[in-house]
């Protein structure tokens, strides 16, 4: 399958905009991993990332702001043959998000968490987001970000997550591989995405983030220190690549009641069940 | 002919235990009941007390005397003792407290001793149960087959709770033997004994229900728990989840991958789920929501019951989208019921909210055994051939529903939903033709939902001259009410409501202006189905009879409010 098959639709990104090679590297991953776009679901919530249901043929679940993550487990509970990606931005996921942020990296759905971490609010045109740098000056954060930014490399690591990784959009060819690696990984797999928002975000521009991304060696990947550490560097060197890849059982494992065909799948009688009023009997 | 048992007590020191035992041996012998529950917010100390009443048929409500009461503290005495009969009596143990000297309905046993004779005092509540058996002229087989079922799996308990049981009899020989004496049995099929949330989890489950997601909520709750445990014989999926606003996305992920789904929650849960619920009305996705009611606003009294969000319920949710709103109102309605949102929510592909409160949810009654075969299963999904290539998910049509199908049902065809406006095939639009198309497509499901709601149940007087309204769980305090005010000579009839929303009007309409006194009965403040009904129909309801101190409405409290309204 060619990356074009999985293209479509005009898009409504700003010329420049780093969701741009996020979208080809994800209609790459698809296409090389040879998945039938029917297979694909991709969920998201609400922003300027959170539109990729619209431009990438497969199944889409544009959802509610911040809300992108539980229907993506819903989805999985009840179909757990489709390849579940969530596809949505910094604010959506850590910000309005976060509270399913926590507790579906605790799940470990088999699903793969793609976040186009601009570090702005690109929809609502301009306000800090969860991980803006502090001092970042806004028309909201009218002195400067005083926050300390979120940091959701660590904290997915401190929750238990198998896989966490940072790309740059940027560096499209990792991008790609990195995603088919999380598209294949068994359980939740974080990809942070760094991504320029040339309308809005005037500090972490492409030349920024191009200064700064290197490529580190990780001799082994089951090593959470050495994941962390690489999690918490952050300023003049802003490392890449997967920091951390060590299966733990999935939710849809540790549950019984899913072996076998997807629930969506199987037939159902109401007869077949009456037995279950004896109890009361 | 009738009895009335009220145990009582601090949290914590087992009323159910008593309450469950009773109740269901005497449903197995064929008496018909009825058991309600108060409690407070509280795991510990407080004051909790159940009641239950025995009587012909199955009664339809508890009532406010008491033949027997069950003291396992003082404080239940004290707040109690007004209610109990001259006939009466108090089982209480001398050891705990003592009675006043006037009180000669004393049957004073020693319950936590005689528990630890027999093996612990756990068993005070087995003791209690066999001192109730004694004052009821019963027999014990019926009770000890069940501590037999109930400790199968707990060596020894059984033998342990059957001394302690008898003991409880011995102790009360000398007071009074079959001095209550019970009203006929039924002679009919098997019943079951079943509380509220369970006919609504055995529903869900009987219906095909896949999915429950849901967060701890009182007095929802035991849905969730009925159906985890069924989760590990069945099919289904029950998920806690991290708050409401995860709860209703997930079940709505669910179903647009497929499975039919659930999820149960209070006011203030519903509060949180309500963007989600415009999301489902956006988004065309079938959902079904039991609201199980308390009073609010906010907290309000977290353990009890209100009829206060039917407003909350029919407008919640930005926008206008089609929904139907329906409720619980005898255990033996709601369980078809239930199962007629599931149908609702796949035929329309809208939210349907089922109504319920602390008042259904937690009450038992001796009931017929359901038909399963009554339920229905029936998903309105696409199947190949039967829809126009390339699928498109929001196909206009002239019913309105678009045809549905799931991701992964047919090779190389996708499917998209938006909470954008969106187009035919789910993509976002601006356009205002496309919105209007889209908008009025959403709307034009209203009309043949509408034909689907059933008229109130109409019970009493064909020709009424008062005719008291009423929905939801009121549904047996108002019979009882209908008959009483019948037998002291009052043309009266009940018309009450199950489904509610969009508001079936017919009845309504040929009743309320031909009688001379109508009153809405409503466990609120304000009396929302009566402003409903004048806001749909223009008609006015006369009267509106309200309680919303927690407490469900009792028969007497209804008929003096009647009777006061007939003399003026």
């Amino acid at each position: 399958m060619k990356a074009d098959h999985f293209l479509l639709g005009e898009t409504a990104w700003c010329p420049g905009c780093g969701n741009f090679p996020i979208r080809e590297a994800l209609a790459g991953a698809l296409a090389e991993l040879d998945l039938p776009p029917e297979q694909v679901l991709i969920c998201s919530g609400i922003g300027q990332a959170a539109k990729m249901p619209h431009y990438i043929k497969a199944n889409g679940f544009n959802g509610l702001h911040g809300r992108a993550l539980p229907p993506a487990l819903g989805a999985k509970i009840a179909n757990k043959s489709l390849k579940v990606i969530v596809s949505s931005g910094d604010g959506d996921s850590y910000g309005e998000g976060g509270n399913h942020f926590i507790h579906n990296v605790r799940r470990n759905p088999n699903l793969a968490h793609f976040i186009h971490d601009n570090q702005v609010y690109g929809l609502t045109k301009g306000q800090a987001s969860p991980t803006s740098d502090p001092g970042m000056v806004t028309g909201v954060q009218v002195n400067g970000v005083i926050n300390p930014a979120l940091n959701p490399l660590a904290l997915a690591l401190v929750l238990g997550s198998g896989f966490v990784a940072r790309c740059f959009s940027g560096e499209k060819e990792h991008l790609k591989e990195t995603m088919k690696a999380a598209i294949n990984f068994e359980g939740y797999a974080l990809v942070d995405i760094l991504q320029p928002c040339v309308s809005f975000n005037k500090y972490n521009t492409y030349k920024w983030y191009k200064d700064r991304v290197y490529f580190p060696e990780v001799s082994d990947p089951t090593d959470w220190s050495a994941a962390m550490d690489l999690a918490r560097q952050w300023g003049d060197q802003i490392p890449l690549g997967i920091f951390y890849n060590a299966p733990r059982p999935t939710f849809e494992d540790s549950l019984e009641v899913l072996s076998g065909e997807p629930l969506a799948k199987r037939p159902f009688e109401p007869n077949d069940v009456a037995g279950v009023q004896n109890e009361f009997l | 002919m009738e009895v009335n048992i009220l145990v009582g007590g601090a949290a914590g020191q087992g009323m159910d235990t008593v309450m469950n035992l009773l109740g269901k041996s005497l449903v197995r012998e064929g008496y018909g009941l009825i058991y309600t529950k108060d409690y407070m917010s509280r795991v510990r100390g407080g004051h909790n007390f159940s009641t239950l009443r025995i009587a012909g048929g199955t009664p339809w409500t508890t009532v406010h005397s008491v033949d027997i009461m069950v003291a396992l503290n003082e404080e239940t005495y004290k707040l109690h003792h007004h209610k109990l009969a001259p006939s009466g009596r108090v089982i209480y143990d001398p050891e705990v407290f003592t009675l006043p000297e006037e009180e000669d309905r004393g049957v004073a046993i020693e319950l936590k001793k005689l528990a630890e004779e027999a093996g612990g005092k756990v068993m005070a509540n087995t003791v209690a149960v066999g001192t109730l058996l004694v004052l009821l002229g019963m027999e014990s087989n019926t009770v000890e087959e069940l501590l037999e079922e109930t400790f199968k799996e707990k060596e020894g308990m059984a033998g342990k709770n059957v001394n302690a049981l008898k003991a409880g009899m011995a102790a009360a020989e000398k007071f009074c033997s079959a001095c209550f004496p019970l009203p006929p049995k039924n002679e009919d099929s098997q019943k079951l004994f079943i509380d509220g949330n369970q006919v609504l989890g055995m529903a869900a489950l009987g219906s095909g229900c896949r999915f429950l997601s849901a967060y701890p909520m009182t007095p929802s709750t035991g849905v969730m728990n009925y159906l985890a445990e069924k989760s590990k014989d069945y099919p289904v999926v029950v998920e806690q989840a991290e708050d409401e606003i995860a709860a209703i996305n997930m079940a709505l992920g669910a179903s647009y991958s497929g499975v039919r789904s659930l999820t149960c929650t209070s006011g203030g849960g519903f509060a949180l789920m309500v963007e989600g619920l415009s999301l489902a009305g956006m988004i065309e996705t079938p959902l079904v929501i039991i609201l199980a009611m308390r009073p609010g606003p906010a907290t309000g009294l977290p353990t009890r019951t209100e009829q206060g969000d039917l407003e909350f319920s029919i407008h919640g949710g930005h926008g206008e989208f089609p929904r139907a709103v329906l409720a619980a109102t005898s255990h033996e309605d709601a369980f078809y019921r239930l199962n007629k949102a599931f149908e609702l929510a796949d035929r329309y592909q809208v939210p349907v909210i089922f109504l319920s409160d602390q008042n259904f949810a937690d009450t038992h009654r001796s009931v017929e055994p359901f038909d399963f075969s009554r339920l229905g299963y029936n998903r309105h999904l696409v199947e190949e051939g039967g829809y126009e290539k390339p699928y498109k998910r929001y196909r206009l049509t002239e019913s309105g529903i678009s045809p549905r199908a799931i991701p992964g049902q047919f090779p190389g065809e996708t499917v998209l939903v938006d909470s954008d406006e969106h187009d035919q095939n789910g993509n976002i639009i601006e356009s205002a033709e496309e919105r209007n198309q889209m908008s009025a497509k959403r709307m034009r499901k209203l009309k043949a939902l509408a034909e689907e709601m059933d008229e109130p149940d109409l019970y009493g007087d064909p020709r009424p001259e008062t005719l008291l309204i009423g929905w939801g769980s009121t549904y047996g305090v108002l019979r009882e009410t209908i008959d009483a005010l019948s037998a002291s000579g009052l043309k009266v009839a009940m018309l009450h409501f199950s489904d509610i929303w969009p508001l079936p009007q017919k009845r309504l309409r040929s009743l309320l202006p031909e009688v001379r006194l109508s009153c809405c009965v409503e466990n609120n403040a304000t009396g929302q189905l009566a402003s409903l009904i004048r806001r749909e129909t223009g008609l006015t309801v006369d009267k509106r009879i309200n309680k919303n101190d927690g407490r469900p409405f009792m028969p007497d409290e209804i008929i003096k409010e009647v009777e006061k309204y007939h003399e003026s």
